[in-house]
This record gives structure tokens, sequence and C-alpha cells, in this order.
């Protein structure tokens, strides 16, 4: 599983960039200079957000999680995984480090599933720090509201449809 | 072109995330004795690992795509007299178009800046953050496994476009209140 998906991603990139590299070399070389700068960026928020996830798993109070989020939680613990999963704040690590957490934890999948995509849309900091500078207000607004109802959704049908 | 965004390596949440990470671990260590530190720190390394080519690989993938994408041509496709069949594109746009926030939203912008629907806009941004392949398989999968991941997609497939079409609902509405505010003219805009 872990081979096939590294060898599909970088079957991506090469493809990608045998398409700049007709562009040029320079171009070429300034784009693989940018991946992996962000790449080395990435690093201690990859390694502090693992070995957190680990941790916190061991330090979160069980009976807590089972009885606000856990499988049995039904809608209000939907609710409640959205309202903190929109409150989390971003980075590509932190939700789904948290997500996984709450599931050792043992938080219900479909909590779980509606954090994760409440976190996905609405991540604090990314709103502030790339949605806001960079769009108009009025879009950031309207895809904030129309995007409301999608953390229930996703809960809801991921519990009527159980686990495949 | 609009300006990148840098990633930068350590800021306020990476910061929280540390002070946390420490705290965790020191509780761990004192409480479950040094075995149960060590088997922890053990497995993460692995797990560290086994994510750092996909994340190369994503970052590559990222910058690439910022580099290459037809910029115009998409914008064509989703105008405002797209309709449905431009919420489709967008979003169809948004699973084979990867990136991060870095370049996800100023390709957004510059949808919109040539003349992109706002719905399409959405469901761009909405199907890039649920379902964008690039993010499930560098960074959630990883963590969560194949099982969670695929059914939070399988679940998440509609999502994107049900905010696309409220999104245009909405846009109705403000106009269609707009207009009837704008003939009574009795109430300041």
């Amino acid at each position: 599983m872990s081979v096939a998906i590294d060898i599909l991603l970088w079957g991506i990139v090469a493809g990608l960039a045998a398409m700049a590299g007709m562009r040029g070399r320079v171009v070429l070389s300034g784009a693989l200079r940018e991946g992996v700068v962000d790449f080395l960026a990435l690093i201690p928020r990859m390694v502090f957000g693992v070995i957190g996830a680990g941790f916190l798993a061991d330090v979160l109070p069980q009976q807590l999680i089972v009885s606000w989020i856990g499988p049995d939680s039904g809608l209000l613990g939907i609710a409640i995984a959205t309202v903190v999963g929109g409150l989390t704040p971003g980075g590509p690590v932190v939700g789904f480090a948290i997500g996984v957490t709450a599931l050792k934890s043992g938080a219900g999948a479909p909590q779980v599933i509606a954090f994760v995509t409440a976190w996905s849309l609405y991540a604090i900091q990314r709103f502030v720090m790339w949605e806001i500078p960079v769009m108009e207000a009025r879009v950031v607004w309207l895809r904030a509201i129309s995007s409301l109802p999608l953390p229930f959704l996703a809960g809801i049908g991921a519990m009527l449809i159980g686990k495949p | 072109m609009p300006p990148r965004r840098r990633i930068k390596s350590f800021d306020w949440s990476t910061g929280a995330v540390a002070a946390i990470t420490v705290a965790a671990g020191a509780w761990v260590y004192w409480h479950d004795g040094q075995a149960r530190f060590l088997e922890s720190v053990s497995g993460d390394v692995g797990l560290t690992i086994y994510m750092l080519p996909k994340v190369l690989a994503g970052c590559l993938i990222g910058a690439l795509v910022t580099l290459l994408l037809p910029r115009e041509v998409v914008a064509r496709w989703v105008g405002a007299e797209s309709g449905l069949l431009g919420l489709a594109i967008a979003y169809i746009a948004a699973l084979i178009l990867p990136g991060s926030p870095l370049t996800i939203f100023p390709i957004a912008s510059a949808f919109l800046a040539v003349g992109a629907d706002v719905g399409a806009v959405v469901v761009y941004i909405t199907a890039w953050s649920l379902i964008g392949y690039q993010r499930a398989l560098v960074w959630e999968l990883p963590f969560l496994g194949p099982h969670f991941v695929i059914w939070r997609i399988i679940v998440s497939l509609p999502l994107p476009l049900i905010a696309g079409l409220l999104a245009r609902l909405l846009l109705r509405a403000i106009a269609a209140r707009n207009k009837t505010r704008g003939k009574s003219g009795d109430e300041p805009a």
C-alpha cells in the first residue's frame, strides 16, 4: 500500500517535471527548488505533529472522550466534533494528528469524520493566514456560510453508510 | 501570476504543537515509565520516515502545478454563465490539480479575477479541502489509515456540489434583497 502510493505520487512528480522541463531547464530547477524548500520547512511541524499525537493519546482522559464523542454519542457528538474541528488551528498535520488521537482514545469514527471535515473546511489559522488576505471578503464569508451544513452531512452520512 | 507565499518553518502553531508535545511526553515519561515513552517515540519515528517521501513528492507536485496550471483555460470553463457544468468542471479541476493553501487560494482568487463564478470557486475550494488526493495521500493516510480515508471521501463526494449550490442560492437571495431595497429606497445600504 505504502509503496504503491509512493510510486503513484512520484509518477505524478515525474510527469509534471517532464512537462516543466519542456519549458526550459531554468523553469524546472526553479520549481523543484521551491518544492524542496517547502518540504524542509514542513519537517519540524511533521515531527512534532506525529510524536505529539502519540503522547497525547496516552495522556487524554479516555472516558471523557468516549462520553462526548464516542460511538454512542450520536448527533450531539457530531455537533461537538464539528465545533471543535472548526476551532482547531490549521497546518497539514494538526487536524489529522488530533483525529487519530481521538480515534485511539475511543471516539466514534463518524464523529471523527465530522471533526476532520470541519477542520478541513474552517481551520481558523488557514482562514486568517491564507484565505482572508488573498480572497475577496465577500467570497470568504459566502464560502464559510455555504460550508456550515457539510460536517454534519459528512458525520450523518458516515453513520448511515456504516464502515465499508 | 499572484505572489507565492512561503511556508514558515516555525510559526506560532508549530510552537504550540511543540509545547504540547513536550508536556505530553513529560507526562507519559513520569506516569507510564521510560519503556512506554521509548515505545511511543520509536513507533512515531517509523511513521515519520514512512511519511517523508510522500511529503517531499507532495511539495514538488504543488510547486510544479503552480508553474504549469493553464489558468486562463480553466477560468474560461467556469465563468459566471457556466451553470451546473461549471460547478462540475470546478470539482474535477480541484481533483486533478493538487495544491497546498499556498497555491489554492491564489489560484481561486485568480479564477475570480478573470470572471469565474463564485459558486464554482466555492466548489473548487471545498473539493480541494475535502477530496484533494495530494492532501489525503500525503497527510491523512499515514495517520488515519486507508479504511478511514476511503470512508470519509465516499461520504464527502456530494458535499462540494452542495456547498456550491448553496453559495449560488445565497448570492441570488442577496441580489434579490438588494434589488427590492433599491426600489423602495427607504433603507440606506
